[in-house]
């Protein structure tokens, strides 16, 4: 065979062994992202509604750990207690650092049943806040913790009335929108959220879904859990166990 | 067909290029070269990341500095308070929620030294009696529970414990003496129902008192075999057939 046909005849392999090669690689890259799942972590919190006292220690814990102003409708996590009265009447009240006395013209005779209902941020797997942001400054991280850009965010509010879950205040200082951030800086340090560390009854959980043994794993596992507004397709990671029905 | 070609290639290389198309290619070029300039020199990074999850704004997060150290730390140093801590009621208890933020002190031992506080009003913001707090939970009522005098003069914050082992039922279970007291069975003492080892007293969550667990426990009193006058009696063999008696009646109030 002359060298001329041959390069004319054969060259042709090189580009389609190349094609195949990539393809091949292709291939085992995927089979090996299945065989050996990245482990990434996926954080969240649990809340134990039949633990809370509501003793508020968690939102002044808050507001040291991340310079939330101290004025009592600054909140990133907060405490609502829930009356259900007698005839079916439904009071909420947010608790100030201490369980106060009934509101007036209650007694306790009038109560059918009351329980304690921290809230804060959900993180939500679909969150509505990031959808509104007209500047993209909210955004959800590889944790799925959403956050804020407060160097981008323009102070429109429009994610404050976004969130199904008031969870946002607009900072009055800093004339941005501000939210629980989750402890970025605490639980990237392996430390536990400012909230979940000083909670005397264990009611706060906090932990890493992929996690086989986390404590919030366990928690899924062996409780009754709901999430707040459900309806909405937010997919929340902020789960309550023993939830009543009454609360919205 | 070659002479053709080769005289193509020469008019080309003869003719000059089009004034406008020498603009043009100026304009792009000075367009493409500040475009690029832009995007090198003058816009921020975080502005050119088109990603969901931006690293600047992440780190500025990460940044943020952390006040509470953790409860794991305080033992490191403090082992005796640790100790005396992990055996008692407030095991769960993590330091900084008395003492307060801390990390500073972690950094600074000598300058910085949380506050222990030792007033009153402190422990009731946890222990005052609220109906929303769940039952079980120690609480007292702060205006008649030894007014005046500091939590501390009684009570080991590090090992809480009532100062005195209670002499009666009714100083932890008041809401069942008090049911009891108005019932028909307000005459019967708690050990006739439940044998309470002394223990109970000391360690009453790991002790805890027996409860009848037969239908003859009640037929005892109850049953028609009964010798005693007062108690209604009923047939233990058809009365309520397969259950247990504390299914339908209360013991410490049953409807009469």
């Amino acid at each position: 065979m002359k060298r001329r046909t041959f390069l004319k005849k054969y060259t042709l392999i090189l580009p389609l062994g190349g094609l195949l090669g990539a393809a091949f690689n292709q291939l085992l890259a995927k089979t090996v992202e299945k065989i050996l799942p990245l482990e990434k972590k996926k954080f969240g919190m649990g809340i134990q509604i039949d633990k809370c006292i509501g003793c508020g220690r968690c939102v002044v814990a808050c507001k040291n750990e991340n310079d939330v102003p101290k004025e009592p409708f600054f909140f990133r996590t907060w405490v609502e207690r829930y009356l259900i009265k007698k005839n079916d009447e439904v009071v909420v009240e947010c608790v100030e650092g201490g369980a106060g006395e009934l509101s007036n013209g209650t007694t306790e005779k009038d109560v059918l049943r009351s329980f304690f209902v921290p809230k804060l941020c959900n993180h939500c797997e679909n969150p509505p806040c990031a959808q509104v942001c007209p500047v993209g400054a909210t955004f959800k991280t590889e944790e799925g913790i959403v956050l804020v850009d407060e160097k981008r965010c323009i102070g429109c509010s429009y994610c404050i009335q976004a969130c199904p879950y008031g969870a946002r205040y607009l900072h009055p200082e800093r004339r941005t929108a501000d939210k629980c951030t989750l402890c970025y800086h605490r639980v990237n340090k392996g430390l536990l959220p400012a909230c979940v560390e000083v909670c005397p009854t264990q009611a706060r959980v906090f932990g890493d879904f992929n996690s086989p043994a986390s404590p919030l794993v366990r928690l899924k596992r062996m409780n009754n859990i709901h999430v707040l507004k459900p309806a909405l397709n937010t997919k929340p990671k902020v789960f309550y166990t023993n939830l009543d029905g009454e609360v919205k | 067909m070659k002479k053709l070609w080769r005289s193509d290639r020469k008019l080309i290389k003869n003719r000059r290029m089009p004034d406008q198309l020498v603009r043009l290619v100026i304009v792009f070029s000075v367009l493409i070269a500040s475009v690029v300039f832009v995007r090198k020199f003058v816009l921020p990074p975080d502005l050119k990341e088109t990603g969901t999850h931006r690293t600047t704004a992440i780190n500025r997060e990460l940044g943020r500095p952390i006040n509470y150290a953790g409860s794991s730390v305080c033992a490191d140093c403090h082992e005796d308070e640790y100790e005396t801590k992990i055996s008692g009621y407030h095991q769960n208890l993590s330091c900084e929620v008395c003492h307060g933020p801390a990390y500073k002190h972690t950094e600074e031992p000598e300058d910085y030294l949380p506050p222990a506080p030792r007033e009153r009003k402190f422990c009731p913001q946890c222990h005052t009696y609220n109906l929303s707090r769940p039952t079980g939970y120690p609480q007292i009522n702060p205006i008649a529970h030894n007014p005046l005098k500091p939590c501390i003069s009684c009570h080991d914050p590090h090992d809480p414990v009532p100062p005195e082992v209670p002499h009666e039922c009714v100083a932890c279970h008041a809401q069942i003496a008090k049911t009891k007291a108005v019932s028909p069975h307000a005459l019967l003492d708690c050990v006739t129902c439940h044998t309470t080892p002394e223990q109970h007293k000391v360690n009453p969550r790991v002790v805890s008192p027996s409860k009848p667990t037969k239908r003859a426990f009640c037929g005892k009193c109850h049953g028609l075999q009964s010798k005693k006058k007062g108690p209604p009696k009923i047939d233990l063999v058809t009365h309520g057939e397969k259950y247990l008696c504390w299914q339908c009646h209360y013991p410490h109030m049953p409807e009469l």
